[in-house]
This record gives structure tokens, C-alpha cells and sequence, in this order.
């Protein structure tokens, strides 16, 4: 045999491979045809079972490993062993939730409890359409495991059923009730004899004098530019109502050119324009810039309640870091000063295609339990979406003002939900318009143009499911 | 043993072959299936919508953007890159002034070439977290070291100006130690009495460079023209990781958009897999081009 006959042999020996191949590795969008509720675990219901657990039905739980860890899910899952001893609980955790999980749910094969959060979270926009979802409504009328008298639904906040509802259907449980506001040190501005402004203008006055203190009023995460979209919005919809909230969530014409997103960001233009920001904050990251608040460098910084447990390992003690409403425009505000956005966070869902729908339910309704929402507010400082858990649960500084500002702002408090049904419309176009505004290139107009042309697009692109809310 | 040979080299051949099949071969006939579809990654569910991916491909601006950066970084990377190896292989190699008859490398050529070589011992991820932190505008080494002088201080990787510009550095800075050890490989096997007899001549070192090393090495420059322009179409995990694209998507390139569509803001894999097919013909014709762009003929010691 010379060699031009084993190259010729080999070349037939790979065509012949290659179809082998094809049948090995299958097609990526094969797997997965409905197979019917064969395989799936189901007990009977009764009134100790509501939802139909299987009680020897194992359940795979995947929690997004981030700011709060894993160990609070771990003590879930032991209450859940408790109640079903037989039952085999897989538990992981991953800061990839798309990529990890992206192949099970084409596969068919998801886990059965998914904490889809973090940077690489599952846009829910798609998850949604595809009916990727369990429906959660079970859950919702079933009795409270440890509250008596209420169903489920009766001990959540209020708002918590709404955000992570997708047409009327609830799909996604958020467990962390997260309150967005302006952050400032207790203790800086005690000592410095500032205080808090309630106003706009006063706002812009103590920026003046904290600037000539020498420490810089404000820094933001440059590199994830939407942390400043949220007190921009907040402003607007305290000036406007939360009829500005509902334009943008809706894709309505000409939202982010409402008149009271035009006053909003006119406003928030001055702290550009008057060189209120820390210098080189378009270049940090939100560690790195909350790290510079934190070392006095700045005094105001925008986030989420999340923020204390997340700066835990740098902030000085006795900084005491406190939350507080965006300052109101002025008298001709429709919502009150104290009115803050607060909103359901952290998702969790259960696949559709998940073998033990019910197991994954029930460990929801443990989660909401009072014991499993006291747990998760002790090992992580944040609150859940359960009422009055935090009752006998000693809270950290930050998140004690959390609960005030929460308090003061009662039923004036608003949310927006564009971001859960459109990730890239807040992720990459408000994101990117949010950099340019705040770093000072381009001008309040030419910001509201660019978000609404990114809503624009969004809203013409057929292949994106679009949603609804009335109110 | 003559037909004894026939079964030990399907034997020998057939894994490979096999597992080339099934990890290589069939994920790209796949993707090219999918880039037909509008498939939305997290159920069975693919329409086929035949070449409607690639018609709004034509259109995105966003996708137009990035290939911009990468054809950029096509053009400087590559030039950047060799320009620079060659110059410290030269250097290492043939730089040194002792003894003005032969041919030796500058005083340390050993700790150099060491020092060269560390990025390429560093996995790309920690290479972009180092530098993410080096452009630190408050409390990076580079705004330090420019603050210390008195010269302005920007916001790099915050700075649409600057950022691609700074991970193109990056890119750059990673790739050239690698290229000094192979450079310099290619010049050890240059044979020392050309040099010697050009050197007699009176040829300066500029010359030297020009019209002997760089023609003898010409095998060893196509090959890492190659190698970069192929890199230069990726980019993907620096820019990941160092910038995301961002500010206002000035340093994307055509692998973020991909990942972006598919993992990141959205889930539309069978977008995604289009914008895969385009990448894939791109990094072909490119390959095939700089191999043509740079055939010569081969010259052979004797």
C-alpha cells in the first residue's frame, strides 16, 4: 500500500465517520420532544399535601452563587428534608446559570429549582415565550406552611404576585424584597454636620458644600452605567406618577420623552454638568466604586438593598450606611418624598420540564414559610418577600433603614418592570445611554433619543415576545 | 508485515478521526442549521426562517460596529505584534555590541527572553482582570504612575476614546512574548557565517534585518500572521471580561455580539449561530488570504 492509497482510504474512512458522528452527538435542538407527563413524580394531594409532593421524589435545586451565597438555600433544603425524609435533595451552585443550564432545558431534563440570577442569568423574555415555565398559581392558593389561616399569596408583600407575573400568569417567585435608593454614610454626615436634602435644589446646594469639603458628592458604577437609571427614573415618576413607569414597561410611543423624564433628566444633568461626580468613575465597576463610597471618597452612591451584605467585607465600622428616597423635584410632585421604588428581587423558578414540579413548589412555599424567610433574613441581612418576617430578627444598620424608608413610603412606593420583560433593553441600550449621559458626552435630549430608540427597537422587533401590564 | 499494516493504521487513525467527527464536524454542520432557524434556545421548538438571520444581520448596526473593531484590530494587531517580536528577537538574538565580529544577543538575553514569555504562561482571563485593575482610574498602576508625573489622568476603560485602544494594548502585550521565543528560534537556525560574511561587507544592522533575516524567517512571519489575524477575529475574552464592549459599545468585537445574543441580554441562538456562520467565513477568507498575500518562495539552506 503507498501513501496516496492510505490517504485515499483514510478520506473514505472520515466520510464514513462523519454521519456516525452526526448520530452520536444528535442535533442540539433535538432532544426534548414532549414525552408526556411520564416521567414526572406526583403524589396525592391532601390538606398536610396541598400541592401533590411525591414524597420520596428527589429535587435539584441550582442557586445562583452571588451576594448571598449558598448556605441560606442549604438550611431551605434541611427544612424541606425535614418535611420529606425520604426525599434526596441535589444541591448545586453556579455562577453561570445560563450556560450551565442552557443545555438541560433544551435537553428536557432541567433541575427542578433554578435561582436564575446574577450577570449570567436566563433572559426571562425568553423563557417565557418558549413556555419554559411552570406555572406557579398552585402555589399561590395553597395555606401558608407555618403562617395559619392564609393561603400563601395572603402573607407576600404587596407587589411581589405582580413582578413576576407574564400575562396574568405567575411564573417567577422573587424572594428578596430589594429597596432602590440613594445611599449615604450615617456617620460621615454626622460628622461633617450635613444633612439628607428633601429637595432637588437642596440636593445641588449640599453637593456644593460636600464638593468644597473636598470629597466628591457622587460616584457610580461607570462600567455598569444603568445603577444611575434607576434614581433618574424614580425622580421622574415621583414628579410624573407611576403613569411614567407604565409607558416605559408598556413600549408606549415617546415614553423616555415624557415630559416628566425631560424635568427628570434635565435635573440630573446638573451633577454632571457641575463636576458632582468622583473623577474616574465612567472607569470603575460597581465593587470598585462602592469600595471608593466606602473609603469616604464619595458620599452618595445608587443601589439596591443588596448593597450592605455585598460591601460587608470593606465597610468601616460604624459607617453606618443609610437609604434614602431620590429628592423630589419640587411642590408639583405627584408622589410624596418618602414614596421609594421597592420591588420583588431575586428569581427563582421551576422549569416546566422539571420532573418533580410539585417538589419544586413545595420547597417554595418553605421558603415562604415564616421560619425559612426569618432564616434567610438572618444569614444574609436582606429582607424576603414575606410580611412581618423581619418580627424578632435583629437587623444590621443598613438594612434597619431599609425597613424604615420601606415603612415611610407605604403605599406610595412604585416599581418598573421593563427590565424583566426586556433583560437587553436596561442590560446593553439604557446601559450604554446611562454611560454617555453621566460621563458628561452627551446631553439630557440626546440621552432620552437614545433610550427610546433603544425601546424603539426593541418594540419593533417581531422575534421579541412583547407584555403588558394595566397597572 | 506488509498486510499487517493496513488494520494497524485504521486502528490508529479511525479515534481521531471519529472524535474529530463529533466535536469539530458535526457542532459546525449544526450551527449552520440552527443559523437557519429562529431558535430560542430553551425548548425543542426551531422554526426554519431560511436566510432571514442573515438579511437583519446585513442590517444591525450593532453587528456592523463590532466587525469595524475587529477589522481594525486586523490591520493593527498583527503588524503591531511581529513588528515588536521581531525587534526583540533581533535584539536577543543579534543585538549585542561586544565583540563587533560576531553575532550575539544584548547583555541578559536569557532573563529577557524569561520575561518575554511570563504572559504567555498567564491564562487570558487572569491577563485581562491584571490589566482591568492596571486601568483602574483611581487606583490603577498606569493613572499612578501618570498622576506622579502631573500628566492627566483618564478614565481608560471608561472612556470610549480609549477602551478599545487599551485592550488592543492588552491583546498586543500578551501575544509579543510569544512571538520573541518563536522569532528567535527561527533566527538561531539562520547560519551565523551569512551574517559574518554580510557583516564584512560593512552591512549595518538595519540592513541585516531587512534584507537577510527577515526573507530567511519569511516562513516563520506567515505562519504568525496567520496565527494573529485569526486571534484579532476574537478578542472575545478580553473584551469580555475588561470592557463587555462598553462604554456605549466602542470596544466590541464580532464574539461578544455572538455571546451577547445568545447568553448574555437575550436568548437567540439561532441569531447567535448566524453571526457563527458569518465569523466563520470571515476567519477563512482571512486565513486563505494571508496565506496567499504572503506565499513566496521558499528558500532552503544548502
Amino acid at each position: 500500500m503507498n501513501r496516496r492509497e492510505i490517504l485515499q482510504r483514510t478520506a473514505a474512512a472520515g466520510l464514513l465517520a462523519t454521519p456516525a458522528a452526526g448520530l452520536l452527538a444528535g442535533c442540539a435542538t433535538s432532544g426534548g420532544d414532549d414525552k408526556g407527563d411520564s416521567g414526572a413524580y406526583k403524589g396525592t394531594k391532601s390538606e398536610q399535601n396541598p400541592l401533590g409532593v411525591k414524597e420520596d421524589a428527589p429535587l435539584e435545586v441550582v442557586i445562583f452563587n452571588g451576594g448571598f451565597g449558598e448556605e441560606y438555600a442549604k438550611a431551605h433544603e434541611a427544612m424541606y428534608k425535614e418535611k420529606y425524609p425520604k426525599a434526596k435533595i441535589n444541591h448545586s451552585a453556579t455562577q453561570e446559570i445560563s450556560k450551565t443550564l442552557q443545555p438541560r432545558f433544551v435537553d428536557g431534563t432541567p433541575p427542578d429549582v433554578v435561582n436564575n440570577s446574577g450577570a449570567g442569568q436566563i433572559d426571562f423574555n425568553g423563557l417565557v415565550s418558549q413556555n419554559a415555565l411552570a406555572d406557579l398559581g398552585d402555589l399561590l392558593a395553597a395555606p401558608s406552611l407555618d403562617i395559619p389561616g392564609k393561603t400563601v399569596k395572603d402573607t407576600l408583600l404587596p407587589g411581589a404576585v405582580e413582578v413576576g407575573s407574564y400575562d396574568g400568569k405567575f411564573l417567577v417567585m422573587n424572594y428578596t424584597y430589594t429597596v432602590y435608593g440613594i445611599w449615604h454614610s450615617t456617620k460621615l454626615f454626622a460628622d461633617r454636620g450635613w444633612q439628607y436634602a428633601k429637595t432637588w435644589d437642596e440636593h445641588i446646594a449640599l453637593c456644593k458644600q460636600i464638593k468644597a469639603a473636598g470629597i466628591a458628592p457622587w460616584t457610580y458604577a461607570g462600567i455598569h452605567p444603568r445603577y444611575m437609571s434607576w434614581p433618574l427614573i424614580s425622580t421622574a415618576i415621583k414628579l410624573g406618577g407611576p403613569s411614567v413607569a407604565l409607558a416605559i414597561d408598556n413600549l408606549e410611543p415617546n415614553a423616555w420623552k415624557s415630559d416628566a423624564m425631560k424635568s427628570a433628566a434635565d435635573a440630573w444633568h446638573q451633577i454632571v454638568k457641575d463636576k458632582y461626580i468622583l473623577e474616574g468613575s465612567p472607569g470603575l465597576d460597581h465593587k470598585q466604586s462602592q469600595t471608593a463610597w466606602c473609603q469616604g471618597k464619595a458620599a452618595f452612591i445608587s443601589c439596591g438593598s443588596w448593597l450592605e451584605s455585598e460591601q460587608k467585607d470593606v465597610t468601616p465600622a460604624g459607617f453606618n450606611m443609610t437609604v434614602a428616597p431620590t429628592p423630589s423635584l419640587g411642590s408639583g410632585d405627584k408622589l410624596p418624598f418618602e414614596a421609594v421604588r421597592g420591588t420583588a428581587g431575586e428569581p427563582f423558578m421551576v422549569p416546566a420540564k422539571a420532573k418533580n414540579v410539585a417538589g419544586g413548589l413545595e420547597y417554595f412555599r418553605t421558603m415562604l414559610s415564616k421560619k425559612g424567610a426569618q432564616d434567610f433574613t438572618k444569614k444574609v441581612a436582606s429582607l424576603t418577600v414575606v410580611a412581618g418576617a423581619t418580627e424578632g430578627v435583629e437587623l444590621p444598620f443598613g438594612l434597619n433603614t431599609v425597613v424604615k424608608a420601606l415603612e415611610a413610603s407605604g403605599s406610595n412606593g412604585f416599581n418598573w418592570v421593563y427590565n424583566n420583560y426586556y433583560r437587553k433593553l436596561e442590560r446593553n441600550l439604557v446601559d450604554a445611554a446611562c454611560g454617555e449621559f453621566f460621563s458628561g458626552r452627551i446631553g439630557p435630549a440626546e440621552f432620552l433619543d437614545q433610550c427610546q430608540k433603544g425601546a424603539d427597537s426593541i418594540a419593533q422587533d417581531s422575534s421579541i415576545k412583547k407584555y403588558k401590564r394595566a397597572a | 508485515m506488509r498486510h499487517g499494516r493496513y488494520p494497524l493504521i485504521v486502528s490508529f487513525l479511525l479515534p481521531p478521526l471519529v472524535l474529530y467527527g463529533v466535536f469539530v464536524l458535526s457542532p459546525y454542520l449544526q450551527a449552520f442549521q440552527i443559523s437557519t432557524t429562529n431558535w430560542l434556545g430553551y425548548s425543542a421548538q426551531a422554526d426554519p426562517v431560511g436566510m432571514a438571520n442573515f438579511r437583519t444581520l446585513l442590517h444591525d448596526g450593532y453587528v456592523w460596529n463590532a466587525l469595524t473593531n475587529n477589522a481594525v484590530l486586523l490591520l493593527v494587531v498583527p503588524v503591531l505584534t511581529i513588528a515588536l517580536g521581531l525587534f526583540f528577537a533581533t535584539m536577543l538574538t543579534m543585538g549585542g555590541r561586544k565583540g563587533q565580529a560576531g553575532v550575539t544577543g544584548v547583555r541578559g538575553t536569557a532573563v529577557y527572553r524569561l520575561v518575554y514569555f511570563f504572559p504567555q504562561v498567564l491564562s487570558v482571563v487572569i491577563i485581562a482582570l491584571l490589566w482591568k485593575e492596571i486601568y483602574n482610574p483611581r487606583s490603577g498602576l498606569l493613572n499612578g504612575a501618570l498622576h506622579a508625573l502631573g500628566l492627566p489622568t483618564p478614565a481608560w476603560l471608561g472612556d470610549p476614546r480609549f477602551a478599545f485602544w487599551c485592550v488592543l494594548a492588552v491583546m498586543v502585550w500578551s501575544n509579543v512574548g510569544f512571538y520573541v521565543v518563536l522569532f528567535g528560534a527561527a533566527m538561531q537556525a539562520i547560519p551565523r557565517d551569512i551574517y559574518e560574511a554580510v557583516m564584512l561587507d560593512g552591512a549595518s544592522r538595519a540592513v541585516m534585518l531587512r534584507k537577510i533575516t527577515i526573507p530567511l524567517l519569511w516562513d516563520t512571519i506567515q505562519v504568525a500572521w496567520i496565527y494573529l489575524a485569526i486571534a484579532a477575529l476574537d478578542g472575545f475574552i478580553l473584551v469580555q471580561l475588561m470592557t463587555n464592549g462598553g462604554p456605549n459599545f466602542s470596544s466590541d468585537v464580532i464574539g461578544n455580539r455572538m455571546y451577547d445574543t445568545a447568553f448574555g441580554s437575550e436568548t437567540k441562538f439561532g441569531y447567535a449561530s448566524a453571526i457563527g456562520v458569518v465569523m466563520f467565513f470571515l476567519t477563512l477568507s482571512v486565513a486563505v488570504l494571508a496565506l496567499r498575500a504572503a506565499r513566496r518562495d521558499r528558500i532552503e539552506y544548502s
